[in-house]
């Protein structure tokens, strides 16, 4: 289970977010949403245990599966090796990956359909491609807690489609505990059991994302209104912003 | 999902390409010495070379020709001394340019060879022994080492607090030396500082080989044994630290460990610059990066670089020329060509 009980971050005289709490159960899936500045990425941050918490409580698996918005470095590297560097935990600080490591490797790589790139290096693939190979460094590290910074960002829809198909496998088939932040409220309704909203002000609402992400919180979230279609039987509601209807500011 | 035939005829390829790659750099490790063993003001043939060696090997040789002494006793050492001392430097350099994941990072942005310069500079003001002379450049390093540790753990530990610290105290060092060689005697310390500070393997000897060589050679296997975390280390913190990484020892037995490899680098030939910036550009166009052949390949091209230009220095003129000054002539239009040949290709990757 992953927790965070009252959890706030403080950077100067200005808190970067403040009352935080949640228990996420083992094997769900929580979705982070708002705007940019609201503090996503830096809760995700002390998540991973690289900022320490100004005040509150965090709960979280020593290793976890980190899925990074982008990578920076590392383009010089084949994507084996990449996917590779997440059994670095396993090995100790002298340890070289072995060649139970590198299959290992491998079958992540296959288990996110990216197999093709192993000897390919990293800086020759496109945005969407990376974040594949990134997902498959993440599963490599054999995790059972995801987390991914704003994972689709820069994927295009077909990128999109792939990368959430993989997670709700993932989530699915091997019970992954998941947790990612993301500008697409579709993304949410599709993969994630609650959501986390932050909003302005340092509110901050968690629940159940079906009961959270409703058309006037999103909006109340975003300040943009939202329109809902139904996708037909067995399928997520499709949810839409409409753009221009927003009173624009003076 | 790759079946498991796929995935062995993937590793034994590997295998096969490395087992070539390893071979050609050795064997280009081997051309310069042969090659600096054989020129010089005494030419000794490539046939005599291998007769002395072979000699020398089951044990029957001592030295009593001209040939014999000559190579035996000043080339061989000199040869040692130089590779070692290149690689050492290569090898600091790939390391500091993955840790700071910044291609233009090299020994001296920790403040290192200016901190070991200041050790040395003052061994050679006041006096003392060679053992002394690598006590204190390897002080000095480790001095300027935990200042920029200090400073940049009251910046707030981030890779580029860590640069800052480390421009800061080369700077500091820099001052120093300056005021060493201020206060040296014209005649006597101030020049053999000057020579020192711009390199050289002149004075090597079998002594030098056994007074530094097996601490620099264990510094620089550490080093190298560490290559898969410093690559893991060169994807950032966060990166690093959600695979169960303990980010801080790692980085820090890393400068520690360059730290030695520099401090008994300059105290053996001065200071060198370029090789620890350029050697690892050249290895990375060669090989890409990664644990496998980045850091081997750098090691070793820094070692043929640094014995070829050895024998540049004690060969074009008549006079010995510093080491400093040949790796700046000749590493800078190097820099260059591999920063224009990568911009080609789509610009700085790192």
């Amino acid at each position: 289970m992953i927790v965070l009980e009252n959890a706030g971050l403080r950077r100067g005289e200005r808190w970067i977010f403040r009352h935080v709490s949640f228990k996420l159960p083992e094997g769900e899936v929580l979705a982070i949403l708002g705007c940019n500045g609201r503090g996503k990425t830096t809760l995700l941050r002390t998540l991973l245990g690289s900022l320490a918490l100004t005040e509150g409580e965090r709960t979280m698996p020593a290793v976890v599966g980190y899925v990074p918005q982008s990578q920076s470095g590392g383009e010089q590297h084949r994507c084996l090796d990449i996917v590779t560097m997440g059994r670095a935990g396993r090995l100790g600080l002298f340890g070289l990956p072995g060649k139970a490591d590198e299959a290992a490797a491998l079958s992540a790589l296959a288990t996110v359909g990216a197999e093709r790139f192993a000897e390919r290096p990293f800086g020759q693939l496109s945005g969407g491609e990376r974040q594949i190979v990134l997902l498959a460094r993440a599963l490599a590290t054999e995790a059972k807690v995801l987390v991914l910074d704003e994972p689709a960002a820069s994927l295009d829809l077909a990128n999109q489609d792939l990368l959430l198909g993989v997670l709700m496998r993932l989530r699915q088939a091997r019970g992954h505990t998941i947790v990612f932040t993301t500008h697409h409220p579709q993304h949410g309704l599709f993969l994630a059991d609650r959501a986390l909203m932050m909003h302005a002000g340092d509110e901050v609402r968690y629940g159940r994302a079906s009961e959270m992400m409703t058309d006037a919180e999103l909006a109340r979230l975003y300040g943009v209104p939202f329109s809902r279609h139904a996708a037909g039987p067995g399928r997520t509601d499709i949810v839409s912003p409409i753009f221009g209807a927003a009173p624009l500011s003076p | 999902m790759m079946s498991a035939p796929a995935q062995a005829r993937l590793l034994s390829g590997q295998a096969a390409g490395a087992a070539f790659h390893w071979l050609a750099l050795v064997l280009l490790l081997a051309a310069a010495a042969f090659a600096s063993a054989s020129v010089g003001r005494f030419h000794i043939p490539f046939g005599e070379i291998a007769d002395i060696l072979r000699r020398g090997l089951l044990g029957g040789l001592s030295p009593e020709t001209m040939e014999e002494r000559i190579l035996v006793n000043v080339r061989l050492p000199r040869i040692l001394l130089a590779a070692i001392v290149g690689a050492g430097l290569a090898l600091c350099g790939a390391a500091l340019q993955a840790l700071f994941r910044n291609p233009l990072v090299s020994p001296r942005v920790l403040g290192l060879s200016s901190g070991a310069a200041f050790g040395g500079a003052i061994t050679l003001l006041v006096g003392g022994s060679a053992a002394v002379l690598f006590a204190a450049t390897f002080a000095s390093a480790f001095t300027a080492l935990v200042l920029v540790a200090v400073i940049s753990h009251v910046a707030g530990r981030s890779i580029l607090s860590i640069v800052l610290a480390g421009i800061v105290i080369d700077a500091l060092f820099s001052a120093m030396i300056s005021l060493t060689q201020y206060v040296a005697d014209p005649e006597t310390s101030l020049p053999a500082i000057v020579f020192w500070l711009m390199g050289s393997f002149s004075s090597s000897s079998w002594q030098k080989v056994g007074e530094h060589g097996p601490v620099i050679l264990v510094a620089i296997a550490l080093l190298y044994r560490l290559r898969f975390r410093i690559a893991v280390l060169s994807m950032g913190e966060e990166e690093a630290r959600s695979f169960g990484v303990n980010v801080g020892a790692s980085r820090w037995l890393v400068f520690a460990t360059v730290s030695v490899i520099i401090g008994g680098c300059v105290a053996v030939s001065g200071v060198i610059g370029w090789v620890g910036l350029v050697i690892p550009h050249a290895a990375r166009l060669l090989v890409g990066e990664g644990h496998r052949r980045f850091h081997g390949t750098a090691a070793l091209l820094g070692a043929s670089f640094m014995v070829a230009v050895d024998t540049l220095a004690r060969t074009v003129t008549s006079a010995e020329l510093p080491l400093g000054i040949l790796t700046a002539v000749i590493g800078a239009p190097v820099f260059i060509y591999l920063l224009c040949t990568r911009q080609a290709r789509g610009g700085l990757a790192r």
